[in-house]
């Protein structure tokens, strides 16, 4: 047995044997063979192996995806037929008596860089198509397995380097019970992902891919942050039953869904849940989510190669105000750049993407990305409670500028007979430090704030949140950020507006008190945490949350504000 | 045989028109090119098609030729056709 450390991205337990989605090595030499039939019947073979495989996963993902996505699978299998592919590569084990990896990496390269060497986007990604079936063929002439997580069918533990959103897309969600990863933090997409699909993961292991074996048994403990590969049945047994009493645990807070959010003294306070597809609506209802406190609606962007149009926009926000039944749902625009990219806006490379062209800035510059969305989110706008919120204000007019567009969207479509809600509230992200500090003035131009602590404090602190050597000084409770969070919302109170939050920090048990006390007004968070915050939020007093918020930002220190935290709490 | 076309389809023809018309092409033995500009690629290779990047507007010649070569070319006109991609 042996045991990672890393960071406990989402809770709870899970054991299974581990699955490793980890690119295997395909080197092999270039040889003269002696009989070139033979050979060629060889790969033949092997292209047939790879072609009934790929004709399985585009049944299975028509199935589960989509014929959207199976679609991919259908050029891949014609990639495969395609006669100018397969005679050169017959053709040169014939003349050139040379092995079948040999001939089919050299013809596959040869057109991998002619799809690549072309000015265009779409071109360039299908070099990459072909980079991926051929390389099935070669896997299958090397004897190799590539992993593939969509085709698992036993309860498994991905174990990756890291996970990309098109890795999370592809697992199955019925059979992936966790997983862990060698890089990533708190924020990063694959704690994201884990956090929404409910499964316990443990991130930022570094050593998990090198020290982790296909079919390892493997224990992730995502309260501690822990990875025990090949536990002793002693420690199985003991966490099988911390499995069973986390289990009874949620039974607990389950029963607190159709309960309202209200403090021991009676504050009400808003429980909102993150977003990113129509699909996490489930969660949201089966956690009680109050209402949508953010719609990442990056993820209709990404994983395709052309940006989707008004109509595909308008049916998902369509979808999720409908299923929110009237509640309310906070809508962000596309929040594109920094570490999400969209490889067919072909935006150039930056030092510094997350201080670069992203965002709000992006949008205003490329007009026509930036009004096809809002049109889509007016159209939609009847038939919810449907509020916009622009990501990455640093200034007042970038505010009014972005409003202006909403507002020459939404004359066009009313003078073209299309119905608009009357009343759609326009807020903005406070996640730069420049915007927190004149809170008060935009106060009087906004209808609503939400705290993005997890880019407000990346910014204030001046630390990259993907730098794991830097990852110390990501600290949501220093008073440096509460302070900022303080200025905030009695600047959104002064003018009669509300303030809520959107960043990890809202879910956080040991920030939930101080929020309280501040006098945060909607609290959004992964939908797996509400109803444990609930409960935390149930038992505490608004006045004595009052207290305690005034004595911390007062304080010097992170770790003088979580001992206050927690002398209060465990009281 | 041969027939000219000019594609309307707002995307050219790109990822799935390209597959649907290399499928329509495989179906039959004689021998189907798509001539586009000064370049003619076989159309039973999707790499081929692909490498066009025959955008909107474009005029293209579809030329078959051997024994089933007229129901190849009413083949490839009726999906050129129905899935809205030239005229």
């Amino acid at each position: 047995m042996s045991f990672l450390r890393g960071i406990a991205a989402s809770n709870g337990i899970a054991i299974a044997k581990a699955y490793r989605l980890v690119e295997p090595d395909f080197s092999f030499d270039k040889k003269t063979v002696d009989s070139p039939v033979e050979e060629v019947t060889r790969f033949q073979d092997a292209l047939n192996t790879a072609k009934g495989e790929l004709e399985q996963i585009r049944d299975r993902a028509g199935k589960e995806l989509g014929a959207d996505k199976a679609a991919i699978f259908e050029a891949h299998l014609l990639v495969l037929s395609d006669p100018e592919l397969i005679s050169p590569i017959e053709d040169k084990i014939k003349t050139d008596h040379v092995n079948a990896e040999f001939a089919l990496k050299e013809t596959a390269d040869m057109f991998v860089s002619m799809f690549e060497s072309m000015d265009n986007e779409y071109m360039k990604e299908r070099a990459a198509d072909i980079r991926d079936v051929t390389k099935r063929v070669l896997a299958h002439l090397l004897g190799i397995q590539i992993p593939n997580p969509s085709m698992v069918t036993e309860e498994v533990i991905i174990v990756a380097e890291d996970l990309t959103p098109s890795d999370t897309a592809q697992l199955n969600r019925n059979f992936v019970l966790g997983f862990t990863t060698d890089i990533g933090g708190r924020t990063s997409h694959s704690a994201i992902m884990a956090r929404s699909m409910e499964i316990p993961a443990v991130v930022g292991t570094k050593t998990a891919t090198a020290e982790i074996n296909n079919g390892d048994l493997v224990v992730i403990d995502g309260l501690k942050g822990e990875v025990h590969i090949n536990p002793t049945p002693e420690m199985l047994e003991e966490y099988k039953k911390q499995h069973a009493e986390y289990a009874k645990q949620k039974e607990e807070w389950a029963k607190l869904v159709n309960e309202k959010t209200v403090t021991a003294d009676g504050h009400h306070v808003e429980l909102a849940a993150n977003i990113g597809t129509p699909k996490d609506l489930k969660g949201v209802v089966e956690n009680g989510g109050e209402a949508v406190g953010l719609y990442r609606t990056e993820f209709l962007y990404m994983d395709r190669d052309q940006l989707p149009t008004e109509e595909e926009q308008f049916t998902a926000y369509k979808a999720v105000l409908e299923g929110m039944e009237g509640k309310p749902v906070v809508v962000r625009t596309l929040d594109i750049g920094g570490d999400k990219e969209l490889p067919y806006l072909n935006l150039p490379k930056e030092m510094n993407p997350f201080l670069g062209f992203r965002a709000i800035r992006l949008c205003l510059e490329e007009q026509d990305i930036f009004r096809t969305q809002l049109r889509a989110l007016l159209r939609a706008s009847v038939y919810g409670n449907l509020k916009v919120m622009f990501p990455m204000i640093a200034t007042l007019s970038e505010f009014r500028e972005a409003k202006a567009i909403l507002e020459e969207e939404k004359q066009k479509l009313v003078s073209e007979g299309i119905q608009v809600a009357e009343k759609i509230e326009l807020g903005i992200m406070v996640e730069i430090p420049s915007t927190a500090v004149i809170a008060d003035q935009f106060a009087k131009e906004v209808d609503f704030f939400s705290i993005g602590t997890n880019d407000l404090i990346q910014y204030t602190m001046a630390a990259d949140r993907m730098n794991q050597q830097v990852s110390y000084l990501y600290q949501p409770y220093n008073p440096s950020i509460l302070r900022l969070v303080k200025m905030v919302i009695e600047a959104a109170h002064k003018e009669g507006k509300w303030a809520g939050m959107c960043g990890e920090m809202a879910g956080d048990e040991t920030a939930i008190p101080i929020l309280i006390g501040l006098g945060l007004d909607e609290f959004s968070m992964s939908a797996s945490s509400i109803l444990k915050a609930r409960s935390l939020i149930r038992g505490l007093s608004k006045s004595d949350m009052e207290d305690l918020a005034s004595k911390v930002v007062e304080m010097g220190t992170t770790e003088e504000v979580i001992e206050a935290v927690n002398s209060v709490i465990s009281l | 045989m041969e027939k000219s076309f000019k594609v309307i389809a707002e995307t050219g023809i790109h990822a799935r028109p390209a597959t649907l018309l290399v499928q329509a092409a495989s179906k039959f033995d004689s021998d189907i090119h798509l001539q586009y500009k000064e370049k003619k690629v076989n159309l039973k290779s999707i790499m081929g098609v692909m490498s066009l990047g025959i955008g909107q507007g474009a005029d293209i010649t579809i030329i078959t030729e051997g024994s089933d070569e007229s129901d190849a070319l009413n083949t490839i006109e009726e999906t050129l056709k129905k899935e809205g991609l030239a005229e």
